[in-house]
């Protein structure tokens, strides 16, 4: 019998098949799609400082280095915040595709085209699962399973887990080129016109293109409505060609406490373990899936993989990422309750750099005595202390 | 009572799937619908990032 089945070759699955692969064990990794990377469905960001977790990044993944995001205030103005390590804009298509080869060098097996429909239960514990391999149906065991599947996955529904609707942003991106944008900087577009509770992005990836996409509360205006009315009111996008359309629903919240039962984990964006106030999620999905392998080796050696045992992946996660993630999450909360106006006032008090550490969960303080210029916001500034 | 899906403007993000409470879609090589399992909630109209879901009741 296999030690683990993954299901997702994502960066979450990826990253802990790789690491579960060096602790020794074997994993066999199922994803529903023929080419790994595609489609594409987020807008490709990555801090430089991610390398730290996986490595150096080859070229041929990055369509784009940037030296921070200009973040612009509905009025236009705009804060520069550079980054002290730089980030990165991906090729996902040619990136994802790397990250499972180093799993795969690591001794995990990879298997495509293979959709993974429901779980196999055997005295309360997940022992398997079952799915279809080019249409022909099969069942495989392991000592453990890994749901890393991402949010919009029908295997979710085994484990009756679905995102909330007024805590997922609906998002639509275009691949355009030929537009007119400054390549050095993520320009990132706030404000209740541009795009209601979330924003609108250029992520560039090269000198004329960019990954140009809108993220939106669900409600009457579609992300649809919101990206192509931007683009029709900005000529140097205007003139551009739309290559390609993506998109998806990423969680914003509602950060799963509880993802284990016995013989089974759940990790990466399955577990809505994102960046609330940004969406990004490659990053938080490699600390999850690594975090998940270190987890589970301590409970194969054990031989144990009741929930009690895994539970020890709650604790960790929320002690490395989830206190963090949910301040981040109180931040979307009093942000999507400003209006155009406070965004405005707010860009002129701030200074860029709080606004990166503020995506980090941290300096909240900083945000907070600033909202406490004006009365009505006094219980939104409490919110985030 | 219906749902319906504008296949045109669809392009399988699989954002609707995500946020279905009934488990009633999944996502292949189009999205695939149950109607046993729907209860034309509306959610999934409501998430669609090109409004492609159509629910009336």
């Amino acid at each position: 019998m296999i030690d683990v089945i993954i299901v997702g070759a994502g960066p979450a699955g990826t990253a802990c098949g790789k690491k579960l692969s060096e602790n020794g064990f074997s994993v066999k990794v199922y994803d529903r799609r023929e080419e790994l990377g595609v489609p594409v469905r987020c807008g490709e960001g990555l801090d430089e400082r991610a390398q730290e977790l996986i490595g150096k990044i080859p070229d041929n993944c990055i369509s784009q280095k940037i030296k921070g995001a200009r973040i612009y205030a509905p009025n236009g103005k705009y804060l520069e915040a550079i980054l002290e390590y730089g980030g990165l804009i991906l090729n996902r298509r040619v990136f994802d595709k790397w990250l499972a080869e180093q799993a795969i060098k690591a001794g995990a097996e990879i298997q495509k085209n293979t959709i993974i429909t429901d779980f196999i239960k055997e005295n309360g514990y997940y022992k398997g699962v079952k799915g279809e391999f080019l249409e022909k149906k099969f069942e495989e065991k392991a000592k453990m399973i890994v749901c890393a599947t991402g949010a919009e996955s029908a295997l979710r529904k085994a484990l009756k887990i679905f995102s909330k609707l007024n805590l997922i942003d609906s998002c639509l991106q275009y691949k355009m080129s030929g537009i007119d944008i400054n390549s050095d900087f993520i320009h990132i577009y706030l404000g209740n016109e541009i795009a209601r509770r979330g924003y609108l992005w250029i992520f560039p990836k090269g000198k004329d293109k960019a990954n140009v996409g809108a993220g939106v509360i669900p409600g009457k205006l579609n992300a649809k409505y919101y990206l192509d009315k931007f683009i029709n009111e900005h000529q140097e996008l205007k003139k551009g060609k739309i290559d390609l359309v993506e998109g998806g629903c990423v969680p914003v919240g509602d950060l799963l406490k509880d993802v284990v039962d016995n013989g089974l984990l759940i990790c990466g964006e399955a577990a809505h373990h994102v960046n609330p106030i940004h969406g990004g999620g490659i990053k938080e999905a490699i600390i999850s899936g690594q975090l998940a392998a270190d987890v589970i080796t301590d409970c194969l050696k054990k031989n144990d993989v009741s929930k009690k045992v895994l539970s020890k992946f709650n604790e960790l996660w929320w002690e490395k990422r989830g206190k963090h993630l949910r301040n981040v999450e109180k931040l979307r909360e009093v942000v999507e309750k400003l209006s155009d106006e406070d965004l405005n006032d707010l860009a002129d008090a701030l200074k860029p750099e709080d606004l990166i550490e503020f995506s980090r969960g941290s300096k909240l303080s900083v945000l907070a005595k600033a909202l406490m210029r004006k009365p009505r916001l006094i219980s939104l500034a409490k919110h985030l202390l | 009572m219906t749902w319906s899906i504008d296949n045109r403007k669809c392009f399988h993000c699989g954002g609707c799937v995500s946020v279905c409470p009934f488990a009633a879609l999944e996502l292949k090589e189009n999205i695939i619908f149950d109607e046993k399992l729907c209860t034309l909630c509306g959610i999934c109209e409501k998430a669609c990032p090109v409004s492609a879901i159509k629910v009336t009741k």
